[in-house]
């Protein structure tokens, strides 16, 4: 079992990272390598390092539509996850998650009925901006999470209390471990395909 | 929901390595062939003539450019199931240029009275249903795979999935198939593959939004 890194500190991580794009880049590779052979811990640490990026791209452009920020990060950082068996190991990460991050802004401002053209490689820059915006308010995912099925409710919210060792979740759960694991990864696709279909609310 | 807990969420469900999309699309392809093979084994036969046809140019030619369709096609499919705006699509018109140099020396070689029933050959109908059933397996189940890819253009992985599908049927239809002028092959593989792809596109372009 990996050693569990606390949020907080990897949060601080990520508030003192102030290294330039070639640095950033190197880490993100890194760390991405590592979470695709299923380092749970160094994936924990990308994903940080990743949402104070991905806050500086949806920012400006959900408000400039009226949308809350928060909710488009969560579900960039949604599909990232997901997505991330097409990242292809050896080519640079941040391209890739500006091409994922772009589709989902485009999409949740269509859905607000807005079209928009947002240029890739504007997106790219504004990864490697480098103010740290505070976490806004979200509201999306807690109304989409109603609408699992309790099994998964319940799974969803174990796990959230218990990080990512499956085995203390599947025991009290009195779930075996595989099951847990089905199951959440079931829960984020099903809240992943309810983002795509339900118009935002105000 | 905190964003926090979201990410220790994402984390929870990191404990595995992750197969890579190529790899997955490579695995689903390799059973849905295997799918075909198997048909073709049971139902069809070689043509008679199969060990002299190796020896003729226009068979030759037209197995060659129904697999250079199937390679290009899934160098297309891997970079279309990414999400990244992908560069050289245009590698799909190798097997078209192949496709015009044969028909251009066909025209060149054979008087202008036979060309139009060396179009029409004798299996056409064959041709139009048997390819798109040899491709049926191996496009679903690429279709499938691509569920796990973050396409860019969901409509062109899916009709580059068909392609890929499509060439490969053509390849085992072409064994049995006795038509191999290239009038012949530009008319009615084209038209099956074609079907074939445009069916996959549209399926692609429902199944593979994300």
């Amino acid at each position: 079992m990996v050693a569990a890194v606390t949020n907080s500190a990897v949060l601080t991580m990520g508030r003192v990272e102030s290294a330039g794009p070639s640095e950033r880049e190197r880490r993100w590779t890194a760390l991405m390598e590592e979470s695709l052979q299923g380092d749970a811990s160094a994936y924990q640490q990308l994903l940080v390092l990743l949402t104070v990026a991905l806050r500086n791209v949806v920012r400006s452009r959900a408000r400039a539509a009226g949308l809350d920020a928060e909710d488009v990060v969560q579900e960039v950082l949604l599909a990232l996850h997901l997505k991330r068996g097409t990242w292809i190991e050896g080519t640079p990460v941040a391209p890739w998650v500006a091409a994922i991050a772009r589709n989902k802004i485009v999409d949740a401002l269509r859905r607000r009925g807005q079209r928009i053209e947002i240029p890739i490689e504007s997106v790219i820059e504004s990864l490697w901006i480098d103010t740290t915006a505070d976490e806004g308010q979200a509201h999306d995912l807690e109304r989409l999470l109603g609408r699992l099925s309790e099994r998964q409710r319940e799974v969803v919210r174990t796990v959230s209390l218990e990080g990512y060792s499956a085995q203390e979740a599947a025991a009290r759960l009195r779930m075996s471990e595989g099951a847990v694991r089905v199951t959440l990864h079931r829960s984020l696709k099903t809240l992943a395909a309810f983002f795509r279909a339900v118009p935002h609310e105000d | 929901m905190k964003t926090e807990t979201l990410i220790r969420l994402l984390a929870a469900d990191n404990t595995q390595p992750v197969t890579p999309i190529g790899r997955s699309l490579a695995a689903a392809f390799t059973m849905g062939g295997s799918v075909s093979v198997l048909l073709f084994v049971l139902t069809m036969h070689p043509r008679a003539d199969i060990t002299a046809a190796l020896y003729t140019p226009r068979f030759v030619s037209k197995l060659l450019i129904c697999l250079s369709l199937a390679g290009a096609a899934a160098i297309l499919l891997i970079r279309a199931a990414r999400p990244l705006p992908s560069r050289r699509l245009s590698i799909i018109a190798i097997p078209l240029l192949l496709l015009i140099v044969a028909i251009v020396i066909e025209l060149s070689v054979m008087p202008a009275s036979t060309w139009l029933p060396r179009l029409i050959g004798r299996n056409a109908r064959h041709c139009l249903s048997l390819i798109p059933l040899l491709s049926l397996a191996p496009a679903a189940s690429v279709l499938i795979a691509l569920t796990r890819g973050a396409p860019l253009r969901p409509a062109l992985a899916g009709a580059a999935a068909g392609l890929v599908a499509g060439g490969f049927g053509a390849v085992l239809y072409g064994l049995t198939c006795p038509d191999d002028s290239p009038l012949f092959v530009g008319t009615w593989y084209t038209l099956a593959i074609g079907a074939v792809a445009t069916a996959s596109a549209w399926v692609g372009n429902r199944l593979l939004r994300w």
